[in-house]
């Protein structure tokens, strides 16, 4: 018997995939002239293109394991994956020209691109804690070099020092919890930890202590309060094309790792971990939609409106049960759909030497270019949970389920932040319709982020006019999954 | 029941022209845009008038009815259907919307595409609300509708615009998300519906009732707007453009009425009549105290807003007092202040064009350069305080009489809007339109013009048939209040 068969490898094909070709690419791109960098971009996304027919055409709507449970492959994974590929795919579009103007169109960019990517697929179809910390730490390691990209900005160096310092202490934080986990139940494989627990163990205060560690450092990681500080200054002082990609596909991977986490090996938990999920989640929509009112730095307030939505989505967890997972899954695609057009937007609006980095530079659009206005306009609306737009059903499924789930008090909580949440995003609209432009000049796209962001934008219109396909695909996968 | 779905075609149809006009795209095309959108606004109100013809006037439940699936994980449907409380108001919003469209033909120069999308989209938009037989639809209709409110307000209003749009829409949608919890809650009470005629039908403990009641009241309190929630009305009004002012007063007031009738009384009947000491005084202090307010204004687009809120307690009024004249007289009232509220907006939007002043202080006089819109007016301004032979009359007095089989001194309250509303509307009217000139513009002032006669003289020919033969309006509405009343007279506490 062959130490690897088939059998383990089949499931892990895309993995191997981006595997090799970062790898590639790694190689390749030592030996391409700066003017050709196009052929690395190009790489990128047809691994990318790859990534999704490999994961397509394994998806058979059943779980496989591979390596002895280490590794998972069931439709949760699938999904959450071809919506991986989705956005870092456009994430390159959008920011493409951006990078190209200033300097950072490099084929480290890329390779750093692709090795994150990888290490979110692991933490998606992770099995064990060791797999998940690994796909964790590569994805974090990418993501800090990532930030700190533009060596010579210094805003950019701190917030990439920032950003792993508290991302190392997560990191810590997470592996310690592991290891209370380890000594109580004796396992490292998260079906095995839930097969132990569903029996339960003599040491519920060990375990329980070592819940406290995971759920800290799981916060860490999505950026819900009270470990949310590192957010707001990494998302401002990265480089926009890094904001995005930090405000979307690790949005996805996170959420990865709670279904495994959580969901997973820890349901039989439930009733303890949800009971910090509520203060976790109710802290993030307060602080994070009140705050989120003070900044006058659009990457700021998008950062602060991320971490309202992380508590959002935490909302959904805490009825313990398929029907609210699935709705937190449905909240993080929406949210990602909706954060890749917003920050896509904010890096449109930018030009050489001008960061578009301020509210004010929204001002007027709708006389500049009124259909980037009408699509910033659905983004704004849909952020703030307004019909027709795919936001209302994410909030309005979540609400649901933590209704459901009896927290009658938190949901009237979460729907008074929201319209506090509301007069922020109302501000750009404004702005963009209400006031007058200093600069009257058109905005100028290339015709593929043109096509990108509309398709972007009335995805999100047309999710809110016809929910029904995404949102049975999620309950589809998690019914199947878990 | 394969029959053409009219009640589509009404929300549908100006939806899609206003996506048209849109498409029409900068103002270089403003006579193209300004013909596309009145194209659409009058196949709208064509589309209505079979609702009206072919109404069956004689049964309490739902007509036009078409039901299709539409988001089954929640299980959500495309439910629509009108009963003969709504389906005057479908009438209503796309006879405006036509109004509106014309009103802004000459006025509105920068932006016209987009303008004119804004109303024909809000007039679909309104028409799903009233249409709506499921709650999240509803809902859905309900917040969409304040998208295009909060631009027009925004991008075409006066000096304080911005201000006014955020006030209103931030209001509002407190209001809209309290309801949205109370229909999760519903949602989850009946097992899985989002049905509205099911939550008719669920029994429900009192406690929940009136935390449903509440929920509800938030939301249609915010919009009616009742005392103390009516703060942004003025605002809004007064910055809004004629158009917006028109529609705010015209149909969207009616919205909050009309969720009255149609979730808190039959939803949480026990609730209501808990409550409905409350209601009424609520009503009445409106009723009495906005008009008081009303009389110092001097700014007569402000006057007429307030004197919408003294008007919009009657309803609210008539519809707490649980009877058929209060509830018919609420209906009435509503169906003919629409009429008379925009009318009234759109006389002042004819000065405003001319002088770009609202002050009553800036006219007297006026009569002198413009006679025959002093006769439009002065047939408004007596409409609007409740002149017998007009329809403002009909609605008045059968709520008055409503209020009298409950209590003699809610009619007596509710009978000094006769006088207070006479007061500010006829005081208002003699400072504007009488007097010598003072103000040597108004000097300058031209009558109106063929189109302002055409829209004016529209709206006067139906205030005067409502008031002279309302039947019309109030029989397609007997049997379904009938029931509603029916409805709201039984407890539903035995079966919680």
């Amino acid at each position: 018997m062959s130490l690897v068969s088939w059998h383990d490898l089949a499931p892990m094909l895309p993995e191997i995939f981006v595997l090799c070709m970062g790898s590639l690419i790694l190689l390749v791109d030592a030996f391409i002239a700066d003017r050709h960098r196009f052929v690395t971009y190009a790489a990128t996304q047809l691994t990318l293109l790859g990534a999704v027919l490999l994961t397509a055409q394994g998806a058979h709507g059943e779980t496989v394991t591979g390596f002895h449970g280490l590794f998972i492959e069931d439709p949760v994974a699938d999904v959450l994956k071809l919506m991986l590929y989705v956005s870092i795919s456009a994430m390159l579009v959008y920011s493409k020209s951006y990078l190209q103007v200033r300097g950072l169109f490099r084929g480290e960019f890329f390779v750093l691109v692709l090795f994150a990517a990888l290490g979110m697929m692991i933490m998606i179809s992770a099995g064990n804690f060791l797999a998940l910390y690994l796909g964790l730490e590569l994805q974090a390691l990418c993501l800090y070099a990532l930030v700190a990209l533009s060596r010579d900005s210094a805003v950019a160096t701190e917030a990439a020092l920032k950003y792993f310092v508290l991302g190392a202490l997560a990191s810590g934080l997470l592996l310690y919890g592991m290891s209370m986990v380890y000594g109580v139940t004796g396992h490292l494989d998260l079906s095995g930890i839930a097969g132990v627990l569903a029996h339960g163990v003599k040491d519920h205060t060990v375990l329980v202590f070592g819940l406290v560690f995971l759920v800290a450092g799981l916060a860490f990681k999505l950026g819900v309060v009270p470990f949310h500080m590192w957010v707001p200054d990494v998302y401002q002082g990265a480089p926009t094309a890094m904001t995005l990609f930090i405000g979307t596909a690790p949005k996805i991977a996170a959420f990865g790792f709670v279904i495994r986490l959580l969901a997973g090996g820890l349901q039989p938990l439930a009733h303890d971990w949800s009971g910090m999920l509520v203060i976790l989640s109710v802290l993030s929509i307060a602080i994070g939609n009140i705050t989120a009112i003070a900044q006058s730095n659009i990457k700021r307030m998008l950062a602060y409106s991320t971490i309202s939505h992380m508590g959002f989505v935490l909302l959904g967890f805490l009825s313990g049960n398929l029907q609210g997972y699935g709705a937190a899954m449905f909240y993080v695609l929406v949210y990602v759909l909706m954060s890749l057009g917003a920050f896509g937007m904010v890096m449109l609006l930018s030009r050489q030497g001008f960061e578009a980095e301020h509210l004010d530079d929204f001002k007027g659009l709708n006389q500049r270019s009124p259909w980037y206005a009408f699509l910033m306009l659905i983004l704004m609306f849909s952020m703030a949970g307004i019909p027709p737009t795919a936001g209302f059903y994410a909030k309005l499924a979540v609400l649901s389920s933590a209704l459901d789930a009896g927290y009658v008090g938190l949901v009237v909580a979460a729907v008074l932040f929201s319209v506090v949440g509301a007069f922020y995003y109302l501000r750009i609209v404004k702005l963009m319709y209400f006031d007058a432009p200093s600069d009257p000049s058109a905005c100028r796209a290339h015709a593929d982020v043109g096509v990108l962001m509309s398709a972007n934008g009335l995805a999100v219109l047309a999710l809110g006019i016809l929910p029904q396909p995404l949102m049975a695909l999620c309950t589809y996968s998690i019914w199947h999954s878990l | 029941m394969a029959s053409t779905p009219w009640l589509s075609l009404v929300i549908w149809v100006p939806i899609l022209f206003g996506v048209l006009v849109l498409a029409t795209g900068s103002d270089r095309n403003a006579r193209l845009a300004r013909w596309v959108a009145l194209v659409g606004a009058v196949a709208g109100f064509l589309a209505s008038i079979p609702l009206y013809t072919q109404f069956n006037v004689q049964t309490a439940g739902m007509q036009f009815t078409e039901l299709h699936p539409w988001i089954e994980a929640l299980h959500v449907n495309y439910h629509l259907g009108v009963d003969g409380i709504s389906v005057l108001f479908i009438l209503l919003t796309s006879f405006t919307t036509v109004v509106v469209v014309a009103a802004g033909w000459k006025v509105i120069e920068k932006r016209v595409a987009q303008y004119m999308a804004a109303f024909l989209i809000m007039s679909g938009l309104m028409n799903g609300v009233f249409a709506s037989l499921d709650a999240i639809l509803f809902y859905v209709f309900w917040e969409a509708m304040l998208i295009p409110m909060f631009l027009v307000i925004g991008v075409w209003g006066g000096p304080n615009r911005v201000y006014a749009a955020v006030k209103f829409f931030l209001y509002t949608l407190l209001g809209s998300l309290l309801m949205l919890v109370a229909f999760i809650y519903l949602y989850q009470r009946s097992g899985g519906s989002f049905d509205i005629l099911d939550y008719q039908q669920l029994p429900l403990g009192l406690e929940a009732q009136v935390l449903i009641f509440l929920a509800f009241f938030m939301a249609f309190a915010v919009k009616v707007p009742m005392w103390p929630v009516h703060t942004w009305l003025p605002d809004a009004h007064v910055e809004a453009p004629t158009g917006g002012s028109v529609v705010l007063a015209a149909i969207m007031l009616k919205l909050g009425a009309y969720g009255f009738l149609r979730f808190c009384l039959p939803i949480a009947p026990d609730a209501s009549h808990l409550l409905s000491g409350f209601m009424i005084t609520l009503s009445l202090i409106a009723v009495v105290y906005i008009g008081l307010v009303a009389l110092v204004q001097g700014d007569m687009k402000k006057l007429i807003a307030y004197s919408s809120i003294s008007h919009m307690g009657f309803v609210t009024l008539g519809i707490f007092l649980f009877n058929r004249f209060g509830t018919e007289g609420a209906l009435v009232q509503m169906i003919s202040h629409g009429f008379v509220s925009g009318a009234l907006f759109l006389c002042v939007g004819v000065l405003y064009d001319r002088l770009h002043s609202r002050q009553i202080n800036d006219y007297g006089g006026v009569v002198n350069r413009m006679p025959l819109f002093a006769t439009l007016f002065m047939l408004f301004a007596m409409a609007n305080s409740g002149l017998p032979a007009t329809s403002g009359f009909v609605g008045e007095f059968m709520v008055i009489m409503g209020s009298m089989k409950v209590n003699f001194w809610y009619s007596a309250a509710a009978a000094t809007t006769l006088i207070f509303g006479a007061a500010y509307t006829l005081w208002m009217y003699k400072r504007v339109i009488f007097g010598k000139i003072t103000n040597p513009r108004v000097e300058g002032l031209s009558d109106l013009s063929t189109r302002e006669f055409l829209i004016l003289g529209s709206l006067a020919v139906v205030v005067l048939a409502m008031g002279v033969y309302p039947l019309p309006f109030t029989e397609v509405m007997h049997s379904s209040v009938a029931n509603l009343l029916s409805h709201v007279a039984q407890s539903k506490l035995k079966g919680a």
